[in-house]
């Protein structure tokens, strides 16, 4: 029988009181970094439909499990842990290990292209511009999965290399080659969507 | 147009980590002096760099629906 005063909260009131305290704390921390994680989660992903789900899944999910976070981490990379689990869960893994084709000749592709296609007007910072939105995400969503985890994470969601490997559970060696190759595949998608849809004056006959 | 077929082999090397900015202090003064002299290693890096930033823009302008937003607050009061 403990005497304690009738309105003065137990050990367990304040124990709930703390904990109720933290939670809200953190799902505020956490619904403050959505924009970012959609962000990743859109290009991760390879539908709108499937980002929204996937973000969705990701914040019930951390809310859940809220607890098994460190606080003073890094709570963006725990959710995008989350988040690139739960896509690998989805099945996404049909596809199998990137087929490694012979890069190396198209180095150069894409900034000639460019270059070719405003008749060398603009120099390497400025002819950049001339690939649409739609050439970005369309590019973007033909680099295989492999690759296009870790070009979204560090190019799109400026996560380092270490919190790259973290976060998708691979070397950070993996990471650094995954991305090398990676932004070959991208600069190639990009050619190729560029040429597709550019209907000015470049012609798309020859090849590589 | 088209000069660049020399590769420069050791320039191909550092230029993921050059963009990616983590070459050491060291490293970094040696690719700007290469950069300073080789018109190819230049024109490429200055256009590796701003795809890179140009591509996080572009992909950046594509804002959050508001109701996927909605709907991620209401997770957390949903729960128990």
């Amino acid at each position: 029988m403990a005497e304690a005063p009738p309105n003065a909260p137990g050990p367990d009131a304040t124990r709930l009181a703390t904990e109720a305290r933290d939670r809200v704390r953190f799902e505020e921390e956490a619904l403050a970094l959505s924009d970012q994680v959609y962000r990743v989660a859109r290009h991760l992903a390879n539908s709108r439909e499937e980002a929204d789900d996937l973000v969705q899944e990701t914040y019930a999910r951390a809310f859940r499990s809220w607890r098994s976070y460190t606080p003073g981490t890094n709570l963006r990379a725990w959710l995008l842990r989350i988040l690139t689990n739960l896509n690998i869960d989805r099945g996404r893994r049909k596809q199998r290990a990137p087929q490694m084709q012979p890069l190396e000749a198209n180095d150069y592709y894409l900034y000639d292209k460019l270059a070719e296609s405003d008749g060398g007007r603009s120099d390497e910072e400025k002819v950049v511009e001339r690939l649409s939105q739609d050439d970005i995400v369309s590019a973007l969503s033909e680099v295989p999965h492999d690759f296009r985890d870790v070009i979204v994470l560090v190019d799109i969601g400026d996560f380092s290399y270490q919190d790259a490997a973290q976060i998708l559970g691979i070397p950070i060696g993996t990471v650094m080659s995954r991305l090398h190759r990676g932004r070959r595949v991208l600069k190639r998608e990009l050619a190729e969507t560029f040429g597709a849809d550019a209907g000015n004056g470049a012609d798309g006959e020859e090849s590589t | 147009m088209t000069a660049h077929d020399d590769p420069c082999a050791h320039c191909e090397e550092m230029m993921q980590p050059y963009v990616d900015k983590v070459l050491s202090d060291e490293e970094m003064r040696e690719a700007e002096l290469h950069l300073d002299e080789c018109d190819c290693c230049r024109r490429r890096y200055r256009f590796e760099e701003s795809l890179r930033v140009y591509v996080r823009q572009v992909v950046s302008k594509e804002p959050m629906p508001a109701e996927l937003k909605a709907k991620l607050a209401a997770l957390r009061i949903q729960l128990d």
